[in-house]
């Protein structure tokens, strides 16, 4: 398989296509779990782990599915990958798996990954979906962990459980809060279109 | 008593889209127009409302207590039967709103606010009829949150705003101070259990 095909699909995922910052994709997970760095980090290991592994069940078994079902049988697929990590958190990682609560089964119905099973991984041979898989998942993980590190800094002053900001930095409990969400996500979208805008030229 | 809080809390205590998180895909996509929004409100309460019901009854009968693992899969595609469903009613009945919906109908299925309270039903243990009055007001308390939205992003469309923040991150802002509007009504809570 040409390497350079495979690289720029990983980038694709993570920069050109990133499912949060660029396709305002799984807005639901994003917004809930970020309360802190470690729980978006790891809600962005579950969604790497259900990505690739559904997006390789789906690209070996596109030519046996017929056209018309073809979306309830990716969501079975999906779902079972989400039951193996939504099991494999509660074994392993109990007290990540209780913060994150309701939102691991609801990975199931993250449209990022019902969205990458229909416009890659049904057209595409193994290897790249694979891979389109792995790069979808590390930049919802990054956009994920930037988010919850900006409201964990701000919300409690730490990150990722350090404590960074000075002690006598007053914590604005608000950006941990659900408003906080909402305002986080907002700000840094704008702040990733005018950056955009600059590169081009615009502003 | 019990209807009453599980009424107060997923329609305006913790609203299923702005304190709970769930549904964001449609509150944004779905929230341009006031009638659109009406329209997937209804659409998504008579989801949530049969597959609470169904979802009790799976659960109550069939997977517990040895196939509750399960769960998911048997959920999404009761979950999916059923907004095909509302899909072909929807098309027969007012093929005008069946337009307006769009490709937001069918994606219905993967609205979080379905799976979420059906799950949500199961971890609070709630009996049938608890079941169905919490699928009815999650419902209701999504259809208000979005009909609030498009009020809201109705008149944004007229407002002079800076190019950078223009369409998805000033919807994020404006629903973010909605979300902290609606977290005073935190205090209703302490009023009714204490």
């Amino acid at each position: 398989m040409r390497m350079g095909f495979l690289w720029k699909t990983l980038k694709n995922g993570i920069f050109a296509e990133n499912p949060t910052f660029k396709m305002v994709l799984g807005m639901c997970p994003t917004l809930a779990v970020t309360t802190a760095a470690a729980t978006g980090a790891w809600m962005g290991v579950a969604v790497i782990f259900v990505l690739a592994m559904a997006n390789m069940v789906v690209s070996l078994i596109r030519d046996f599915i017929p056209d018309k079902i073809r979306i309830p049988c990716f969501v079975v697929v999906i779902a079972s990958f989400v039951t193996m990590a939504d099991l494999l958190l509660k074994a392993y990682q109990p007290d990540i798996h209780a913060k994150l609560g309701i939102f691991v089964p609801l990975i199931v119905v993250n449209c990022i990954i019902l969205a990458r099973a229909e416009t890659f991984a049904s057209k595409y041979s193994v290897i790249p979906s694979i891979v389109d898989g792995l790069g979808m998942g590390l930049g919802f993980t990054a956009a994920l962990t930037i988010l919850g590190s900006i409201r964990e800094l701000l919300g409690a002053g730490t990150i990722f459980g350090f404590q960074v900001m000075p002690a006598a930095y007053e914590p604005a409990v608000v950006m941990i809060l659900p408003p906080g969400g909402f305002l986080t996500l907002g700000f840094v979208l704008g702040f990733i279109n005018l950056m955009g805008k600059r590169k081009k030229g615009v502003c | 008593m019990t209807y009453v809080t599980i009424i107060l809390t997923n329609i305006l205590i913790s609203n299923f889209i702005l304190s709970r998180f769930l549904g964001i895909c449609p509150f944004l996509g779905v929230s341009k127009q006031v009638e659109t929004a009406l329209g997937m409100g209804l659409a998504v309460t008579f989801v949530t409302t049969v597959a609470s019901a169904a979802t009790y009854l799976i659960q109550r009968f069939i997977l517990y207590p040895n196939l509750e693992y399960l769960q998911t899969v048997t959920f999404i595609l009761v979950i999916a039967a059923l907004v095909q469903f509302v899909e072909m009613v929807i098309l027969k009945s007012s093929p005008t709103l069946y337009q307006a919906l769009g490709v937001y109908l069918p994606l219905i299925t993967t609205n979080c606010v379905i799976l979420g309270v059906a799950v949500i039903n199961v971890q609070e243990s709630y009996n049938f009829g608890e079941s169905v009055v919490s699928g009815l007001s999650a419902g209701i308390g999504f259809t208000l949150a979005i009909l609030l939205f498009a009020g809201i992003r109705e008149r944004l469309e007229l407002i002079d705003i800076p190019e950078s923040l223009e369409g998805f991150p000033i919807a994020l802002i404006s629903a973010g101070l909605m979300s902290i509007a609606f977290f005073g009504f935190q205090g209703l809570f302490d009023a009714f259990l204490s």
